[in-house]
């Protein structure tokens, strides 16, 4: 064929936008270097219950996308590992990456038997913290690589010999360090994905007032079977089974103080969402209030599913306040756009429907990447720095994974 | 190639303490198979015992130990090697039965070891009939590219292509390449800060497509069909809205063909070519980009909006073509009115995506910028304007001659458009010069074949009308997937979609089209079965012509002649087995996967005679997501009924319900296949493997009956890949349905 295997690939993010894009480009034969910065692939949608609209599990897919990375050797794969600096250009780029310890070598066979001997936690930071999980740990039942990863600051000296004791494949080594090293690449793939919006700078949706108000990332977590709760739907705090819900769109998004793009997923997530809680509470009481509803496109289908359904109830109005009631749950307050009303609605929990903001806003402008006025990496295939995903701009799976393939045939050409 | 065996049991991870090694080593040695232990076959020292064989002439290893899913690589001794797997740790010691008053720990220990020992009988089978791959080739590989349609998704994907260093043809219908954006008077915003509209960059992209050495353009030229398969398609062009005795021919179905014989139905391919006649002046092509784009949707049918009745009322296709031609000048008020639903409903004109939200933006300022003292109305329901659009948005908020709010429009009378329940707390009643109305973008899909394959299944797309007629995946990660082989779609055709959208899809289409042709020149398959390099042969002199299987291939990738012979396309095909689940002859097969190989697996599975509390239940687990639903489970620590026996098969279209048969024969109880979702919603990444089977599992039923056996021994169940907590639940009511109706009554005939 033509010559396309010329020169290699860095692609810096290994979640389903990297994926992708490592994937596509090493199915056409170019040589792929993928890093990801998590102890295992698969990024934000690892996280997800469901995808919308179809409602099918993320790990669906992922475990595709797994089994053709096992079957493809252009494709080197490093996790745990970011990207410190980068130099050269066009064709001719060094790249420095640092891949932190994980304290667990290749040696592991993934048997579990350090975890019944872990006495020590940490946060699930996997599950935003609403759990522990033992100091040694495997992120989650689907995590790839399958090996378990030391939070060895979690661990007291008697925990880390009771783990390297319990071990018998000598898997633990609790000397590694921080390894630097060099990759030297025709071009760049950044599909760094995006983090959730920080709740807690959204000081009128009081996140921290009340254990009743939570972030559709979590939500998200609640309702996974490999969640913190198993997939019930419970209130963190005290796990009271919620008889009423709230959720606010458009929290941090459409809004110049904090994120001035729309998120694009947040409506449809909320509609999923709200599918989550009917399958768990078929009759409690749902309320939404929404600037616009945007579920553009096939996506109205399911929207109009959803709103046949008469406990569900949608208020065109931006929340003002959430106050925190004696009982656990809170009030939500808003004004209705059309009727011009003030509403204040009180539901057990309270669900903040926060956006997209990217990952790699802070570091992007640091290595030197033309990045947008809201932090989105501008994509510059002619100079070999190429953008995708939520890396690029907010946006769903789908069209992650159609910018992704086309950040591949981008890198493909840059090696010639 | 003469096979040299090295079998291999790993005792560690729990194994040797849930099972008993030296039975394990027994079952091995039965059928001839010297079986060495380790404690870690995956150590270093493991592999070096293993490699130390292979170095001394072993070509297949036997590694009984982890799941498959797990240490490939570890176990990977080359590519003139072969390895079979035997999952003793997920597949019994991690799934076994707690201990309990019911049963012991050695009695579960027993039956454990008896699971473990089917798993390393059942692998030995399979690495004497397995064989090493063969990659089909194709005896010419075409590299060249057809693009249809010149629009700007047809324009990127050919650029693009050539930019990687193919050559590409574009046919485009009209007389010249442009398409829908010939017509456009300004662009979105593309770039920070998103306020002002852009100067449309067709020309420009024109002229780069128009200068590429390596794409070459045809117009007023349409595809008349398409056949062969990727890396060797068959083009046949005619001249824009002719007729030719080469156009793709309609879909005949099995029933259909007998009635036509009958003489009860006009052929409503006479006059045409069959779909199996070879045009010897088309032109070669190795792969296909379906660029044919969308048509503006009549809306005329909302008799309240009055388009075609009233004159004040244009869509927005009309308005963007007065902008165009400069007739803006007199309109002083124009209202732009998003959704038709009235009070029913606030759903935006059908087809729109949220390309109509941003059209009307744009078009709101086509009549600030044309008169400065005109005004502007933007009716909607829900302003969509997702991404870094919200900033054109508020751009366009700023401005005081254009009123923007949420509005039931009720109806048009004349120029005065009628709206509740708007922002403005009150009922509007606007008076303007023009009305439009934001109509959607139909895919040209919804309105004819486009694609004119000249395939056994017909001319068009499958599926069109899960998505209304657009011509896109159903699979939320993978949307470049068709059921057409080679054959990718992008742009308007797929998902009414802006510019950059466009570019970026038509990149990406691009991108799969090479991808396809590469795929096809090493002899191996695409997506999802990536690299496979078998393909399914057919062993025709005892084939029946009975066609099931050129009906059942989800790919479309089984032609047939007029006796109804198939005529395989091994780079069409995406290597699930459908059609070797079909054949009733068992005809069909791969070199590491056919109906000897799973049969002779299966056979291997030893049947206790008189044991009624030791029934054995076969399991056909999807590998893709039930089987690693299980290895979860199993990572979970969950008790999975150990009675079961675990085939792990390519997909549930690929079970031939002779092992079925099989398995009852050899005196097994039941038989249960775990698959994936069907319906609308399908998740079977074969598209419809899962529910092709559970027709099959009906029928099989009914003919158990008429032997006597209980149909219920055969069941079908949906799992998830999520489903780990409810797997063993799922398996469990199975698996006490069949000791209720007790043992196969033909055990030990």
């Amino acid at each position: 064929m033509t010559d396309q295997s010329s020169g290699s690939v860095l692609v810096v993010g290994g979640g389903i936008s990297g994926l992708t894009a490592a994937l596509e480009a090493a199915e056409v034969g170019k040589d792929v270097f993928l890093v990801e910065k998590n102890p295992y692939m698969g990024g934000r949608v690892a996280q997800l219950n469901q995808y919308f609209p179809k409602l099918c599990p993320p790990t669906c897919g992922l475990e595709i996308q797994f089994k053709r990375i096992r079957a493809n050797r252009n494709i080197r794969m490093y996790n745990m590992t970011t990207v410190k600096s980068v130099s050269g250009s066009a064709g001719n780029y060094e790249v420095t990456c640092v891949t932190a310890p994980r304290y667990v070598n290749n040696n592991c066979t993934c048997c579990g038997d350090c975890v019944d001997a872990c006495a020590d936690e940490r946060d699930n930071d996997f599950n935003f913290g609403m759990n522990k999980s033992k100091a040694i740990y495997r992120p989650h039942d689907m995590a790839f690589p399958a090996k378990y990863v030391l939070d060895k600051d979690a661990c007291s000296a008697e925990t880390l010999e009771a783990i390297k004791g319990a071990c018998k494949y000598d898997a633990i080594d609790t000397d590694m360090t921080e390894e630097e090293f060099t990759l030297n690449v025709d071009s760049v793939v950044w599909a760094t994905g995006w983090t959730p919006y920080d709740a807690e700078k959204l000081e009128n949706l009081k996140v921290n007032s009340s254990k009743a108000i939570i972030t559709n990332m979590q939500m998200e977590r609640l309702a996974s079977p490999n969640g913190p709760t198993t997939g019930k739907i419970l209130r963190p705090g005290d796990d009271k089974e919620p008889e009423s819900f709230g959720f606010v769109q458009c929290a941090g998004s459409r809004d110049e103080n904090h994120l001035e793009y729309c998120s694009y997923i947040c409506c449809m997530a909320t509609m999923k969402q709200i599918t989550y809680i009917r399958e768990r509470y078929p009759e409690a009481p749902i309320y939404v209030f929404y600037i616009d509803l945007r579920t553009p496109g096939k996506y109205e289908k399911f929207r109009e599913k959803i709103m046949a359904d008469e406990n569900v109830h949608f208020i065109k109005g931006k929340v003002a306040d959430i106050v925190a009631e004696e009982d656990g749950g809170v009030t939500m307050i808003a004004e209705n756009a059309v009727t011009g009303d003030k509403v204040s609605q009180k539901v057990d929990l309270c669900v903040l429907a926060t956006g997209m903001e990217p990952a790699a806003k802070a570091q992007a402008a640091e290595l030197g990447l033309d990045v947008d006025s809201s932090g989105f990496i501008v994509s510059n295939p002619d100079a070999g720095m190429i953008s995708c995903g939520c890396a690029k701009k907010a946006a769903d799976v789908v069209t992650c994974a159609q910018s992704s393939t086309a950040a591949a045939m981008k890198a493909i050409q840059a090696g010639r | 190639m003469s096979k040299v065996f090295g079998t291999y049991i790993c005792s560690g991870c729990g194994i040797a303490d849930a099972v008993d090694m030296e039975a394990l080593v027994g079952a091995a040695s039965e059928l001839g198979f010297e079986a060495k232990t380790h404690d870690a076959l995956c150590s270093a020292a493991g592999r070096e015992m293993i490699q130390a064989d292979v170095d001394g002439g072993v070509n297949t290893v036997v590694v009984c130990a982890c799941s498959p899913r797990v240490m490939q690589q570890e176990f990977n001794f080359g590519d003139d090697k072969i390895t079979v797997r035997a999952n003793i740790r997920e597949g019994a010691a991690w799934c076994a039965e707690k201990p309990s008053e019911e049963r012991d720990a050695d009695t579960v220990k027993e039956f454990t070891t008896e699971q473990a020992a089917d798993n390393v009988r059942m692998a030995c089978t399979e690495a004497k009939k397995t064989e090493l791959p063969e990659p089909y080739k194709l005896e010419t590989l075409n590299r060249e590219i057809l693009v249809m349609g010149g629009g700007i998704a047809g324009i990127t994907a050919a650029t693009e292509a050539a930019k990687a260093g193919y050559k590409v043809t574009i046919v485009e219908k009209a007389d010249q390449i442009g398409g829908k954006a010939l017509g456009w008077a300004k662009q979105f915003p593309t770039k920070a800060p998103y306020a002002e509209l852009e100067e449309p960059t067709i020309g420009a992209m024109i002229a780069a497509v128009e200068a590429h050495d390596n794409i070459s353009i045809i117009t007023g030229t349409e595809v008349a069909r398409i056949g062969g398969a990727p890396g060797d398609f068959s083009v046949t062009l005619k001249p824009t809205g002719t007729s030719t005795e080469w156009d793709a021919p309609a879909k005949v179905g099995v029933d259909e063909q007998d009635k036509i014989d009958k003489g009860e139905m006009e052929d409503p391919n006479k006059g045409y070519k069959g779909y199996m006649e070879e045009n010897p002046e088309a032109q070669k092509f190795g792969a296909v980009i379906l660029a044919t784009g969308w048509v503006p949707a009549d809306v005329s049918e909302y008799e309240h909006l009055g388009h075609g009745s009233n004159d004040k009322v244009v869509t927005n296709a009309e308005f963007e073509k007065m902008a165009k031609e400069g007739k803006l000048s007199g309109v002083n008020s124009v209202a732009f009115v998003m959704s038709p639903g009235g009070e029913e409903h606030d759903m935006d004109f059908p087809y729109a995506n949220s390309v109509t939200s941003m059209v009307a933006l744009k078009q709101a300022k086509y009549v600030r910028e044309s008169n400065p003292d005109a005004k502007a109305y933007v009716l909607y329901q829900h302003m969509r304007t997702p991404g870094h659009m919200e900033l054109f948005y508020k751009g366009v908020q700023q401005d005081d001659g254009i009123f923007l709010t949420k509005a039931t429009v009720t109806g048009v009378e004349g120029g005065t458009v009628k709206a509740k329940d708007t922002l403005l707390g009150e009922d509007l009643e606007l008076d303007v010069d023009l009305v439009v109305l934001a109509a959607g973008m139909e895919p040209t899909t919804k309105h004819e074949h486009s694609i004119n394959l000249a395939y056994r299944q017909g001319p068009a797309f499958l599926d069109l009308d899960l998505f209304d007629g657009y011509a896109d995946s159903h699979f939320i990660c993978f949307p470049y997937e068709t059921r057409r082989t080679g054959v990718y779609t992008c742009g308007g055709v797929r998902k009414a979609m802006n510019m950059d959208e466009t570019i970026d899809d038509a990149t990406g289409a691009a991108l799969k089209a090479i991808q396809a042709m590469v795929c096809a020149d090493r002899g191996v398959a695409v997506h999802p079965r990536s690299g496979d390099a078998t393909y399914p042969e057919f062993f025709f002199q005892r084939c029946t012509q009975c066609k099931r299987c050129t009906e059942e291939c989800p790919f479309g990738a089984l032609d047939d002649d007029a006796k109804g012979t198939p005529k395989p396309n091994p780079t069409r095909c995406r290597r699930c087995g459908t059609c070797m689940g079909a054949c009733p002859e068992r005809i069909i097969g791969f070199k590491n996967y056919n109906i000897d190989l799973v049969g002779s697996m299966l056979k291997s599975i030893e049947v206790p005679e008189d044991e009624d509390d030791k029934l054995r239940i076969l399991v056909f687990a999807c590998e893709n997501d039930a089987y690693p639903t299980l290895d979860m489970a199993a990572m979970r620590k969950h008790s999975v009924n150990n009675l079961i026996r675990v085939i792990p098969v390519r997909c549930l279209g690929s079970v031939n319900m002779a092992w079925i048969r099989d398995a009852l024969s050899a005196g097994m109880d039941g038989a249960l296949l775990l698959g994936c979702k069907y319906g609308d919603d399908y998740q079977c990444h074969f598209v419809k493997g899962s529910e092709i089977a559970t027709k099959r599992m009906e029928n099989i039923g009914d003919t158990l009956s008429t032997l006597g056996l209980e149909p219920e021994r055969c069941g079908v169940r949906q799992v998830a890949i999520s489903d780990y907590n409810k797997v063993p639940e799922v398996i469990e009511e199975f698996v006490e349905e069949i000791l209720e109706l007790g043992p196969n009554p033909f055990k030990g005939f």
